[in-house]
């Protein structure tokens, strides 16, 4: 008895013997997005050159990932060092002290990350997560088929000309819709759109004393006339097409316009994946009464929940992760054209990823134009162009999403789905007591 | 038309197993759409109208391999699913016996409350587990998934136990009782025996059960203890084309339980012309 | 056996299950009457009834509570009647039966994600999918399954992979049947019919009964396919129980309403599972 005692205290020690020399591990929860897929492809050369971190991946679907994280980082599970957020969460769990702040070397160059991505992962001045990727919303339109109908499309054009340009393409009969715009119910999906198509109609989500406005107008201006469009010019089916759905539409050239994350253009022009490559042409996002707000800002970024062990490593990773050196290991590996783009000043003044990438200046104007703090005509007390950063607006957004979506599939009429989802706005509102 | 009796029989038999064939490829076809899927590019699996025939190509499979580590993802499947249901088996097998051969008046208030256990929704519940693992370290581990299975499928294997039980004719079971076996021999070479056909057939339900868990598998595991369903939520609805990436994922996460169920159905036949004596 | 030792032996399962069912049902009990939300960190207070107000008084309450029951019941008879058509067409030997019953059971070893995903996207899209096609060639317009007929959509994918569950439990069954009898009701000049009304449906009432108390339970907290293909929508159409607790645990994560959710959830089940019981429990307990 006695000698196995004493055997298991001599392994216990020389475990804790390996274990100081033994790397640390850094477990990373990410979305399985293709750049996320390319950076774990590339964590070995981070860790060749710091053998005293050792990388773990969890690789997960967007929406697993979120109740993933949440649920982690909200009950202090512990389980991840290093999280993939969005810019909804950064702002929102920044300013509840569940993330670090982030602090880099001088060589990370922070100045040189994008304004608007900087200012949408920081609260104040202290920065909650390093942009890793980060995308606006635009216009992609085949150019042959608005040319064979003697139309153009400028930046920004307005809602009414879309309209007719998508009337004109628009020619079911032969597999090719006007327009595809997102339609699934959901605050990422179809809200994400109608939010920023109602901004420059001039709706917002609240007024300054967190009343909803859904019942206001503009909203009813807004939705009106994005079901209009898609029931008459949009592929059937629409109220259940997501970003993915029209990516494969539009890949097939069923779609004359889309209207979508600017990381769609990288698909929609690669020949591998896209059997219209060559005939995609970009402009700025359609207006309707005001500019403002009429593109989303998105970034998924990487973050350090508070009170890690590891914070230093994990920092130390995300450096390297979202740093000038990661986009060339990228570019050398793959080609500039498929380097994370959407957060960095310096990929876009680079003439080799503007040569490889024919979508870069939209992109870039779209990102720069959008300014999450100033993004509907008339003044709201949240941050954020196609969200609201605060925790209900989820459950919100999920709410209105579905009415519109039943709406959109002509289950209910506009003023109804409406009155419904201000009713439920104000149900989640009460209940948080932002007013009685 | 005359047709002797014997050979309406064998045209009526003949006819059942073409009609038998015909609706089995039709219940089929999505999944044999699916293994189709994993052998074409991302471009051809949206092709429309569909590709029937096309060059097949094994890169969705290589790239799966490439990203993710399946043989970590099955064994973790393997162990979580079997030992469960090996759990679970081991605990309902007696207590299904007892019940289904001395019966209590509240065994079936018994087996209606097990039953109702399953009731409590599964995400109503995960902050209250998740603080469980938590505290008792045991997030991102094989054995609480094993014990957690365990519980959810508990209910249903001792129902199932239980009716499979109930069919062995009790005169055989008297018979046996007169000649003085305990109550481990009866178990042992009556029971289970006569009702191995449905044993195998509980814990292969089990088993499929649990291979397929997805809230738990995900909600529960990091890095270490993640299960197959997870794997599969690491290949579900990325940005961009992913059908043929997520077809060959899921054809790799299904086959091992696939094949494991075809071995099973000669068992499941086997077992159960044994238990037909009657 | 005595009933000590068949305590003995059940004691086990029941004390597990009583502990599993306790902890998180008394947590659960607990937080459906506190102001708990994860997201807005605090100290618990007593919320009365509040949150069991407020998940009843959502306009998406009654039309889930609806649909739930719809699902429930519509995939229960769809999956009982075929899996016992199925049963019996593949009861006889014929050539590559194995092959057969393999085919027919597969179904049931997909995940439910996959499931949803096949289904949405490679058969039921209005554009690309493999209904919509054959629709075309057929000459009509092709149905826009998840916009038009979301519940029905839903019911399909569920009936799918369910019927297989129902059949392997019915072969199971079937192949303990008494062969004898059949022939000798066959020579007397019995109808395949009167056959089958008195001989095999007797024989399986009890699998009957399992299969839908097992599925009933199942089909009450249907939730992936719902999530993956139509989001609850559109509207409220396709919305359960299940979802409608999903979004208020892990998208407000509000864990006072999801609770209040799930005990409603529970008392709704067990009312059925009440009915149910008379319906159907009475096959359980006879003795062959």
């Amino acid at each position: 008895m006695k000698k196995m005692k004493s055997s298991v205290v001599a392994l216990a020690m020389s475990l804790g013997v390996v274990g100081a020399v033994q790397a640390t591990d850094l477990t990373i929860a990410t979305v399985n997005n293709g750049h996320m897929v390319e950076m774990q492809k590339h964590s070995s050369s981070f860790e060749a050159a710091n053998p005293d971190i050792n990388l773990k991946w969890v690789t997960l679907e967007e929406s697993a990932l979120r109740q993933r994280v949440t649920t982690d980082i909200a009950t202090k599970g512990g389980q991840f060092d290093v999280m993939t957020i969005g810019m909804y969460e950064a702002p929102i769990w920044g300013a509840k002290g569940w993330l670090e702040e982030l602090t880099f070397s001088d060589a990370y160059d922070i100045d040189d990350v994008l304004p608007a991505m900087r200012g949408g992962l920081s609260v104040g001045d202290k920065l909650y997560a390093a942009p890793f990727y980060g995308e606006s919303s635009m216009i992609m339109y085949r150019k042959d088929l608005v040319a064979a109908a003697g139309m153009t499309i400028e930046d920004n054009p307005s809602w009414g000309h879309i309209r007719d340009v998508a009337a004109a393409i628009n020619s079911p009969e032969d597999g090719v819709y006007g327009i595809c715009l997102r339609g699934k119910p959901g605050w990422g999906d179809n809200m994400a759109f109608l939010t920023t198509m109602a901004n420059s109609f001039g709706a917002r989500w609240f007024d300054e004393d967190w009343k909803p406005q859904l019942d206001q107008p503009a909203w009813a201006h807004a939705v009106t006339f994005y079901i209009d469009l898609l029931t008459k010019y949009g592929p059937p089916g629409s109220s259940s097409n997501s970003f993915n759905e029209i990516l494969a539409l539009y890949n097939e050239g069923k779609c004359g316009m889309w209207i979508d994350a600017t990381i769609a253009a990288s698909f929609v022009t690669d020949p591998k994946q896209s059997k219209v490559a060559d005939q995609v042409a970009f402009a700025q996002s359609p207006v309707a009464v005001t500019n403002r707000g009429a593109n989303w800002l998105w970034a998924w970024s990487l973050a350090v929940p508070a009170g890690t062990q590891k914070s230093a490593e994990a920092q130390k990773f995300i450096e390297w992760a979202t740093s000038k050196e990661y986009i060339e290991l990228v570019a050398k590996a793959k080609g500039w054209g498929s380097v994370p783009t959407g957060t960095r000043t310096s990929t876009y003044n680079n003439p080799k990823f503007q040569n490889a990438a024919v979508f870069a200046d939209a992109e870039l104007k779209a990102i720069l134009s959008a300014d999450p703090d100033n993004s509907t005509l008339e003044p709201t007390p949240y941050t954020g162009v196609q969200f609201a950063a605060i925790p209900e607006f989820q459950a919100i957004g999920v709410a209105v999403g579905q009415q519109i979506s039943a709406a959109l599939a002509g289950k209910l009429t506009v003023e109804k789905a409406l009155e419904q989802a201000q009713k439920a706005a104000d149900r989640e509102m009460r209940k948080a007591r932002y007013y009685k | 038309m005359n047709l002797t009796l014997s050979q309406r029989k064998k045209v009526s038999t003949w006819s059942l197993g073409l009609l038998s064939w015909i609706v089995a490829l039709v219940i089929f076809f999505p999944i044999l759409w699916m293994v189709m899927t994993s052998f074409k590019t991302e471009l051809q699996a949206i092709s429309t109208p569909p590709l029937f025939m096309w060059e097949p190509t094994l890169e969705n499979f290589s790239v799966v391999q490439e990203r993710s580590d399946y043989f970590k993802y099955a064994m973790n499947s393997v162990i979580t699913s079997f030992g469960a249901t090996f759990l679970a088996l081991l605990i309902a097998v007696p207590a299904a016996y007892s019940m289904a051969f001395s019966p209590s008046k509240r065994t079936k208030d018994i087996l209606l409350w097990m039953l109702s256990t399953k009731m409590l929704p599964a995400v109503g519940v995960l902050m209250p587990i998740y603080l469980l693992a938590q505290s008792t370290g045991l997030l991102d581990n094989v054995f609480s998934l094993i014990i957690i299975f365990t519980m959810i499928n508990l209910p249903i294997i001792m129902w199932m136990l239980f009716t499979y039980f109930k069919e062995i004719p009790k005169d055989i079971l008297e018979a046996c009782r007169m000649d003085g076996a305990s109550t481990f021999a009866e178990l042992r070479y009556i029971v289970m025996p006569l009702s191995w056909g449905g044993i195998a057939s509980t814990g292969l339900l089990s088993i499929v059960l649990c291979w397929n868990e997805a809230f738990w598998s995900i909600n529960l595991t990091a890095a270490d203890a993640g299960t197959l369903t997870a794997l599969i939520a690491s290949y579900s609805s990325p940005e961009g084309l992913f059908w043929a990436k997520l077809s060959a994922a899921s054809t790799l996460a299904c086959a091992p339980i696939v094949v494991f169920g075809w071995f099973c159905q000669k068992q499941l036949v086997q077992g159960l012309t044994f238990g037909a004596v009657k | 056996m005595n009933s000590r030792i068949a305590k003995l032996l059940q004691a086990p399962s029941i004390i597990l299950l009583f502990l599993w069912m306790i902890v998180p049902l008394g947590m659960t009990l607990y937080f459906s009457v506190v102001r708990y939300n994860l997201l807005s960190p605090g100290p618990l207070e007593f919320d009365g009834f509040s949150n069991y107000a407020f998940f009843i008084t959502d306009s998406a309450f009654l039309p889930a509570l609806i649909n739930t029951l719809i699902l429930v019941g519509s995939i229960l008879i769809i999956t009982v009647v075929m899996g016992l058509a199925l049963a019996l067409l593949i009861n006889r030997p014929f050539f590559g039966r194995g092959i057969v019953r393999v085919m027919m059971i597969s179904p049931f070893f997909i995940m439910p994600t996959v499931n949803a995903l096949i289904w949405k996207n490679m058969l039921m899209n209005p554009v690309y999918g493999i209904f919509s096609v054959i629709a075309i060639a057929f000459g009509a317009e092709p149905i826009d399954w998840l916009s038009e007929m979301p519940l029905l959509s839903i019911i399909i994918m569920v009936s799918w992979q369910w019927t297989p569950f129902a059949l392997l439990i019915f072969i199971t069954s079937l192949q303990s049947q008494d062969t004898e009898q059949q022939e000798a009701a066959q020579l007397d000049g019995a109808s395949s019919w009167a056959i089958f009304k008195y001989l095999t449906l007797p024989h399986l009432a009890r699998p009957i009964a399992v299969v839908i108390m097992i599925q009933t339970i199942f089909h009450l907290s249907i939730f992936a396919e719902i999530f993956v293909t139509t989001g609850g929508g559109p509207g409220y159409d396709s919305t359960n129980l299940a979802f409608l607790i999903f979004s208020q645990a892990l998208l407000q994560f509000d864990v006072g309403v999801a609770s209040a959710g799930g005990v409603i959830a529970i008392i709704l089940a067990n009312i059925v599972a009440f009915f149910l019981i008379r319906a159907v429990g009475k096959n359980l307990m006879v003795q062959s």
